[in-house]
């Protein structure tokens, strides 16, 4: 104890200048840490106690009877459905697209990263609509669909396709500016000592992002299960078919049945918080 | 294109583990807003009916939302097997767009294809503290009014029409009824897509001092919600609305299913399926249920569309049509 003591104390004086130069007094620390945490408390943590306080109001019974109800069953499915069809695929572009942006110089660079933005900049309701007016029966391509008798809007894959594509940013927006930041000397070297190209990426490219796709990952996953504007426009609102769990809230809440919209919207919220665990968790495996 | 089939199965039947076994059907009826709980019961009660008579399991699917919005989802090819419209106009527009049904679908079933009716009223803050009486009182600067949108919502256009008739009435020229009409859009705040959408703006987020809705959505709302909230007004003249209702042919002949969907529709003209709307407060148009729940409704006097706007193709053309009355009396922002 007395030692530490000892080793510490010369220590605490020599940073005590530096300290004096680059940070505040106490009472500014105290009043910016305040307003930090209130503000956090008041725009996170209350609307999240909020949800899980008015779906637990009428009591447990209520509660599992509306998240277990057809209805929610198969929002909640198709919810999860979504979900795995959109990270996947914008897991494998995002870094194809990152990739290239990257790593190579090539003719339409910028107008390939622009594209990617696009679904950041356009609105959610837009993105649904542009579907509608394209596979749509009196769209550009729905007489044709309708002959052929495949559904794409007001069925499952026209809500694939909007989460699809106002989830694609997520994943290549993630991993453009770390790569780009790491360079390509490593895989230039693996190159010059004889790797294949896969080689290359499977051992250098990707051990070096991983954690930039995980984040990447989380976000698109949070995107594609919560996204209502988009799947509003294309879904059609058929209950125990085409509803989502953030349309399926809309609907409860339309009903009054304020009770179980919040226990569904809790769900949701659930999800958010176990997809963060997760994250967590994988990344303290790694590190031990 | 087989692989395409298989695949759109695969995922359907994922969804719909229940959708490959025999005798059994699926409908989708694509209503409008207020009906949500209507609908409820009354497939509950059909699909008992047509067991009963020895038919298939038959579950029927809702999507609800405003009926012009719904009316334009069924002509971009969201796959109605029977639609509940808020008004014939939308029914209209999806047999002129999409050629879905024939023109003259309104004659198939009888009452104009409307098994239940409704009017219009007021939903005021308990105990009518701005003491709202009748159309007047929504003219009045300072009277907020919640009333959806005419051009996404049925009841809205209802809504519109039944002030406009009234003001007709008491003024008799269309120039004054036009003034009369624009003096309450100036009173609305906020306009929702949906009916339900202003129920839940005026009741639950209290915005307004009074809210023109359906008959149905008053009461309901007055039952979800608690008496102690609101209360209805009834207006000294009214409209009477008429919901009407429809196979979509070309949708149950591709699917195989106009048998069941037919009686779907003709079990509406059942005592039976009367009684839900009466407890679902609808009118009836069986007289004999009517006088049954004659306590129920208020008594209003009502005018018809056909009377007074000549039908909905002429109202529709006239004040909701692009560029229409509707447009030019409101202008948002402007006092």
């Amino acid at each position: 104890m007395s030692a530490e003591l000892a080793i510490n104390a010369p220590q605490v004086i020599a940073r005590k200048p530096a300290r004096k130069a680059t940070s505040e007094s106490g009472l500014v620390r105290f009043v910016l840490i305040g307003l930090a945490l209130s503000y956090f408390a008041l725009l996170v943590l209350t609307p999240l106690f909020a949800v899980f306080y008015e779906a637990l109001k009428k009591g447990a019974e209520a509660y599992f009877t509306a998240i277990t109800e057809p209805d929610a069953l198969s929002s909640i499915r198709l919810t999860l459905m979504v979900a795995a069809v959109a990270v996947p695929l914008n897991l494998v572009f995002g870094v194809a697209a990152a990739w290239a942006i990257a790593k190579f110089e090539f003719r339409g660079k910028s107008l390939l990263i622009t594209l990617i933005d696009l679904p950041f900049s356009v609105s959610p309701v837009i993105s649904g609509l542009i579907y509608v007016l394209v596979f749509g029966l009196q769209g550009w391509l729905g007489p044709w669909l309708q002959a052929h008798d495949i559904k794409v809007i007001f069925a499952l894959p026209g809500i694939f396709l909007a989460t699809v594509f106002v989830t694609v940013p997520f994943v290549a927006r993630e991993l453009i500016p770390l790569m780009q930041a790491q360079g390509s000397e490593e895989e230039e070297a693996a190159l010059v000592l004889g790797a294949s190209g896969w080689q290359t990426f499977f051992r250098v490219t990707l051990p070096n992002i991983k954690w930039g796709i995980v984040y990447g990952v989380i976000l698109c996953n949070a995107r594609a299960m919560g996204e209502f504007g988009a799947v509003a426009v294309v879904s059609g609102h058929i209950r125990g078919l085409t509803n989502t769990m953030p349309l399926h809230v809309e609907i409860l809440y339309n009903e009054y049945q304020f009770s179980a919209a919040f226990a569904v919207a809790s769900l949701l919220a659930l999800l958010a918080l176990v997809t963060l665990v997760i994250k967590t968790l994988v990344e303290w495996r790694v590190k031990h | 294109m087989k692989l395409k089939h298989t695949l759109l199965a695969l995922t359907l039947s994922a969804v719909l583990p229940v959708a490959a076994l025999a005798a059994e059907v699926n409908l989708l009826n694509v209503s409008y807003d207020p009906t949500r709980e209507l609908y409820q019961d009354y497939n509950a009660a059909f699909a008992k009916f047509w067991q009963a008579k020895g038919g298939e399991k038959v579950t029927v699917r809702q999507s609800h939302g405003g009926a012009a919005r719904q009316a334009r989802a069924v002509i971009d090819g969201l796959e109605a097997d029977v639609v509940t419209l808020a008004l014939a106009y939308d029914i209209d527009e999806i047999a002129e767009k999409a050629k879905l049904l024939p023109a003259d679908w309104q004659k198939r079933l009888p009452h104009n294809s409307s098994p239940y009716t409704s009017t219009i009223v007021f939903l005021v803050r308990k105990g009518n503290p701005k003491n709202i009486r009748d159309w007047d009182d929504l003219a009045k600067p300072g009277t907020s009014v919640i009333t959806p949108n005419p051009k996404t919502s049925g009841g809205a256009r209802w809504n519109y029409l039944a002030a406009w008739g009234y003001a007709l009435k008491k003024f008799g020229s269309e120039d004054k009824a036009r003034e009369f009409v624009a003096q309450i859009y100036k009173n609305v705040p906020v306009l929702d897509t949906g009916a339900r959408g202003s129920t839940t703006t005026f009741v639950e987020r209290g915005i307004g001092d009074v809210f023109i809705s359906w008959e149905n959505e008053a009461f309901l709302a007055i039952k979800e919600l608690g008496p102690g909230k609101v209360d209805i007004v009834v207006p000294s003249l009214s409209i009477l609305a008429e919901p009407p209702i429809t196979l979509v042919d070309r949708v149950v002949d591709k699917r195989g299913t106009r048998k069941v969907a037919q009686a779907y529709l003709d079990f509406w003209y059942t005592p039976e399926a009367q009684e839900i709307a009466a407890k679902n407060f609808y009118r009836q148009i069986d007289p004999k249920i009517a006088a049954k729940y004659a306590k129920q409704f208020p008594k209003v006097a009502l005018f018809k569309i056909d009377d007074v706007f000549g039908g909905w193709q002429k109202a529709q053309k006239l004040h909701f049509a692009d560029g229409g009355v509707f447009d030019q009396i409101y202008q948002p922002g402007k006092k």
